[in-house]
């Protein structure tokens, strides 16, 4: 019976492992495959590799502008909605706030707010703010979508850091801003990079409002560029799957090295209701 | 009020003004905003725009692309909610299970989530391949057109859509198991019962509120899903995989009727809001009774 049970669940996890790493080591190995074995299929494996799609995607396609567009607009985003957050959380986890709970229940709404929703009028205000077509336009709408979570995020976090250091700092007479910069900051690092980091995943993902307020090509974020990455006669399968590779290069890196922080924020937002 | 507790209030104030002033300008004055145009005809390449009332709300009412709009969303939710449900509590379970390689099945479970959904969208459109897709060749040269078939495109979004969050729920189980202490399982092991028993008499009742949660979170977005549908399949073949969220994104920014397209978009705020009111006032009834 154990051992049946035992191998019951050993076979399941090799078949959950296998549903998702065979596709993704399809679509690397596609990124690989010479250009004329792509859609002649078996045999499975390619008779050589080569990098001809990597260097079409890199010289001739717009994913280069697209990826330095997503990598500034993810890390202003990030920024400014820490920049905002940090002290709003610590408003909502430790002083005396007029409104708190008018402020949690915006907060709590807004988290479950559809982009849809709002993606026509922000469309008319970015229109008659001629912010289309700009970094600035994409990391305010951004940063103002992901500041509900950020502040959900770090407000738990604030309350699990002792109230003692703000009270000794206060003590000292230390202003607001030192008291952050020396006490509140410091002790709050771990949960930061939490919430930065999924904040940074949120604005390197996200589709709906980078495709509506883009119009020139040269300003697309990378999902966008993805999406409606060109073909001449054909779908360039091998350059999208290169193009699919470089566009994950941020979340590999984020799950690989920062995988503690990453599971630590995905659980708190989800628990601490 | 003290001069300390004053002073304490103008600091919150002060913390919380760049928020409420965000908030305020890109949602909440927007949200007021859609409302408003969802009342108008506004159509800017004829030059069209008026006050209507509710004549959009009364045209979606008879509307069957709407309708099958709404039929389209209700399936892709609960498919893909169900099936995310019952196969990430078994992964969680089958992860938490073993001795080795458990970091290895985060990594790739946490990959699929973390990345882009385009992403995510681009790999499914090329396994699912007619001629050189790996769907088709596992199954036996088939060519399957599982994007241009009527009957096969929303399942096969729904698929898509399951192997991208299903890790969510995987990641959120598994956390809670986590902190399920050994001594639980020894108290069951010494008291005779059997893995069957100690799976629906102990595991499964401890995962229940992390599980609700998890429901809602996954509900609330695929109610709202957009880029799976969007890049996978555009809303067809013929219409059957166009969810509310992707109709509304359509009459706005493709046939570009401002007015009406908003209708759509309140009526997906709306329910969105109506499904997380429904689940928190379950939650919070959840709480008082254990």
């Amino acid at each position: 019976m154990r051992a049946r049970a035992r191998a019951l669940a050993d076979a399941a996890v090799v078949l959950a492992l296998a549903a998702y790493a065979i596709p993704f080591f399809w679509q690397l190995l596609t990124s690989f495959k010479p250009e004329a074995e792509l859609l002649r299929v078996p045999p499975l494996l390619p008779s050589r590799l080569t990098l001809a799609h990597y260097q079409v995607v890199i010289a001739q396609s717009l994913m280069p502008r697209a990826l330095g567009n997503s990598l500034g607009i993810a890390t202003l985003t990030t920024l400014l909605s820490l920049a905002a957050g940090v002290p709003a959380a610590y408003a909502v986890a430790r002083l005396p706030l007029p409104g708190k709970r008018l402020l949690l229940l915006a907060i709590v709404a807004s988290t479950a707010f559809p982009q849809i929703a709002t993606v026509s009028p922000l469309y008319l205000l970015m229109r008659a703010l001629e912010l289309r077509d700009t970094w600035a336009g994409l990391v305010l709408v951004h940063a103002s979508f992901a500041l509900p979570l950020t502040i959900w995020l770090l407000a738990g976090f604030v309350r699990e850091i002792p109230i003692e250091a703000e009270e000794a700092a206060s003590v000292d007479g230390a202003g607001l801003v030192s008291m952050f910069r020396w006490v509140l900051i410091p002790l709050l690092a771990p949960g930061l990079a939490s919430t930065a980091l999924l904040t940074f995943l949120f604005s390197w993902n996200e589709f709906l409002f980078a495709y509506t307020f883009t119009v020139s090509e040269a300003s697309r974020t990378i999902p966008v560029a993805l999406a409606l990455f060109p073909g001449v006669f054909e779908v360039p399968w091998g350059d999208i799957a290169a193009a699919s590779m470089l566009a994950s290069l941020p979340p590999v890196v984020i799950v690989i090295a920062l995988q503690r922080f990453l599971v630590r924020g995905l659980v708190a937002g989800a628990v601490k209701e | 009020m003290t001069g300390r507790e004053a002073a304490a209030r103008r600091r919150a104030l002060v913390c919380v003004a760049p928020t409420v002033l965000a908030l305020g300008a890109l949602t909440v004055y927007p949200g007021i905003w859609v409302l408003w145009l969802s009342l108008q005809q506004r159509i800017p390449i004829f030059d069209v725009s008026r006050f209507a009332g509710f004549e959009n709300y009364g045209f979606l009412a008879v509307d069957p692309r709407f309708w099958s709009a709404a039929r389209t969303t209700a399936v892709f939710t609960v498919g893909s909610v169900a099936l995310e449900v019952i196969l990430g509590v078994a992964a969680a379970l089958a992860i938490h299970a073993q001795q080795r390689g458990r970091r290895v099945a985060l990594s790739l479970l946490l990959l699929a989530w973390a990345m882009p959904a385009v992403v995510g969208a681009k790999l499914f459109e090329w396994l699912y391949h007619p001629a050189a897709g790996l769907v088709n060749v596992a199954l036996g040269r088939h060519s399957i057109n599982w994007l241009g078939d009527p009957g096969a495109a929303l399942p096969a979004v729904i698929i898509a859509d399951v192997w991208r969050t299903m890790p969510f729920v995987a990641i959120l189980c598994y956390a809670r198991l986590l902190a399920i202490p050994a001594d639980v399982y020894e108290a069951a092991q010494v008291d005779g019962a059997g893995r069957l028993a100690t799976l629906t008499r102990i595991t499964l009742p401890l995962l229940g509120r992390i599980l609700l949660l998890a429901v809602l979170f996954r509900t609330l977005d695929a109610l709202r899903a957009f880029d799976i549908m969007f890049v996978l399949t555009g809303g067809g073949p013929a219409g059957t995989t166009e969810t509310l969220t992707v109709y509304a994104y359509r009459a706005l920014f493709q046939t570009l009727q401002l007015g009406f397209g908003s209708a759509v978009s309140v009526v997906v705020f709306a329910l969105v809001m109506a499904v997380a009111w429904a689940y928190l006032r379950l939650l919070r009834a959840g709480t008082v009774a254990a």
